[in-house]
């Protein structure tokens, strides 16, 4: 018996802010946090476990990585390529939907914290 | 339109008395599966998940007499069992991921092997992308393992989402009035708003329903040969490791062979034109598939099946109320079965709770999916028959084995000839995407080099004499 995908180890990072990327990683086993870096600090944006998936800006988006995606266990994760998703994509538009679904949690929480944020200025 | 789908279209429309009616599922509705393989499963899963996203509240009941937890054919529904680098992606974008009991082995290189040489063709990105798979629970002979058979991890999903399963052999199904009628062996039966034909194509029902309709043809078929070889789990990872084996060999009918690593068996499976005695023989004694095995000694197999595999589509793939999803509709010439499985089930999933049940609506929002795999098919077809070229030519496979190994060997540069390869042998990519990129300028150009430097005489350093690339192994 197998596990598919790449492993990573406790502390690996998986991928920084700042770099290229054209593909998204949907998490097997283990656990990711999001790290956003400012000023030699780092933000935890939220963290991840397994069918969650990171990175897929990368997919839209021609600009670099806006967060620091690291391993906080012993973690396997799969990679999505673009070219497959976007061809995917095309033949059945509701590949997205999870996708989306998961964008739009994502917003939400953000508005949440900037609003909390917001209120405490 | 073919004659076939014009007649079963007319049928419909008489039976509704309403040209161009929709017949949309409505809370209560009533649905039959009949086969609960990857296509069958699928589409519950999918159907149930959209309907409850769009507030739909319906019934699926999934006829499947076999227990894929059984080993041997009784749990197998006799296939090769790899799930394509394509088609793990989208099942984990779908959020749906492969537990590590049902991956037998993850895959991670395809080895060519052909009389000239051979070569390994690592994954593009250095991941483990393929899973090897039991569609039941292991072979015949094997001991009880904890494994999960990849059919029956689906039919779980499907069953999570609300699908109930009759473990029942379906004998009879036709129309009656505006509803469709399910007949099991044991007498018990009842009536539906849709029908999804899920059987596969080694099915009786597929076989009655031909006699029976001057409408409907059951897809066309040719007969393949899967076997299990016991190996142990420590010496197939010595002797195979993480790579598919992929056979280019000059025997007549033969298009495509693998061996597949699985826990402690390998699988080898034989695609093309109707599989025989002598075709097998033949490939047996072949020094390329002997040195493959320890000691270049092939054992005896412990569970092996003729299946028929689909190489057309079912004429037509739906009518009112009904559907033919998987094999038992379109599938991919020769690969990636399971994907098609995949996404046929889904069209038809999407087709029925956003557009409806009736005849006009699977011709509009699922045939034309059918029509692209089989299309697709044809240009498959073209593809392998360039490959055959390739098994005759002895000069066209030295061609073929040095630009492989040359860009096997480089970091840079783009990976021609191994990423229409890999493509090919995984059915990760589509044939005409596969044939477009051999038209590619830089394809040809190279190629045409390889051809001319592989076939060049060597002539050894030494003694000045020409040196054969006879036997090359070029790994990595």
């Amino acid at each position: 018996m197998a596990r598919l995908g790449k492993e990573y180890k406790e502390g690996e990072v998986i991928f920084r802010q700042g770099e290229t990327g054209d593909c998204m990683f949907v998490i097997q086993t283990g656990e990711v946090e999001a790290l956003a870096e400012s000023d030699g600090k780092e933000l935890r944006l939220r963290t991840m476990g397994p069918n969650d998936f990171f990175g897929e800006m990368a997919l839209f988006e021609k600009d670099v990585r806006t967060a620091t995606i690291r391993a906080t266990k012993p973690t396997r994760v799969l990679t999505i390529d673009k070219k497959n998703f976007l061809g995917g994509i095309h033949e059945d538009p509701s590949l997205a939907y999870r996708m989306v679904q998961t964008m739009s949690h994502r917003i939400r929480d953000l508005t949440d914290r900037l609003a909390r944020y917001e209120e405490n200025e | 339109m073919s004659k076939a789908e014009n007649q079963w279209l007319a049928f419909a429309e008489e039976q509704d008395g309403q040209e161009g009616l929709a017949h949309a599922l409505q809370n209560g509705s009533r649905i039959a599966v009949i086969g609960a393989g990857p296509a069958g499963s699928m589409f519950s899963y999918f159907l149930l998940s959209m309907a409850e996203e769009v507030g739909l509240d319906v019934n699926v009941n999934m006829f499947e007499p076999r227990s894929f937890c059984h080993r041997g054919p009784a749990g197998c529904n006799h296939c090769g069992g790899i799930v394509s680098e394509s088609l793990v992606q989208r099942l984990a974008t779908e959020g749906i991921r492969l537990p590590y009991d049902v991956v037998q082995r993850a895959i991670e290189s395809y080895t060519l092997h052909m009389d000239v040489g051979d070569v390994e063709i690592a994954t593009p990105l250095l991941e483990k992308r393929i899973a090897a798979i039991y569609r039941g629970n292991g072979p015949k002979q094997s001991e009880k393992l904890d494994t999960h058979s990849f059919d029956g991890y689906l039919l779980e999903l499907a069953q999570e989402k609300g699908a109930t399963l009759i473990p029942k052999l379906v004998s009879d199904a036709r129309r009656t009035g505006e509803r469709m009628s399910v007949r099991c062996a044991d007498g018990t039966g009842d009536d539906y708003d849709l029908l999804v034909i899920a059987t596969g194509v080694n099915s009786r029902l597929m076989e009655m329903m031909e006699a029976e309709s001057h409408e409907f043809t059951r897809p066309d078929r040719t007969k393949t040969f899967i076997c299990e070889f016991h190996l142990g789990c420590e010496l197939i990872q010595e002797t195979f490791g993480p790579s598919m084996h992929v056979f280019l060999l000059d025997i007549p009918r033969l298009e495509f062979a693998a061996l597949i690593p699985k826990g402690d068996y390998v699988t080898l499976v034989l695609l093309g034109d109707h599989i025989d005695e002598e075709l097998m023989e033949r490939f047996f004694s072949s020094p390329e598939v002997r040195n493959c095995f320890p000691g270049s000694v092939i054992p005896p197999h412990v569970c092996h099946c003729y299946p028929r595999i689909n190489t057309r589509e079912a004429r037509p793939v739906y009518g009112d109320r009904l559907v033919m999803i998987g094999d038992s509709g379109a599938t991919r010439l020769f690969k990636d079965g399971i994907g098609a499985a995949y996404r046929t089930a889904k069209a038809a999933a999407k087709t029925v709770v956003f557009h409806g049940v009736d005849a006009g609506s699977f011709k509009e929002h699922y045939a034309p999916l059918c029509r692209k795999i089989s299309n697709d098919n044809k240009v498959g077809k073209l593809v392998f028959s360039v490959a055959s070229l390739v098994q005759k030519a002895r000069f066209a496979r030295r061609g073929v084995l040095r630009m492989t190994a040359r860009e096997q060997q480089s970091t840079k540069g783009e990976r021609r000839m191994s990423g229409v390869l890999w493509d090919l042998f995984s059915g990760s990519a589509s044939y005409t995407n596969v044939l477009l990129r051999t038209l590619h300028p830089a394809y040809i150009g190279s190629l045409v080099w390889n051809l001319v430097a592989g076939n060049m005489p060597r002539r050894s350093k030494g003694n000045g004499h020409a040196a054969s690339d006879e036997g090359d192994h070029v790994q990595h």
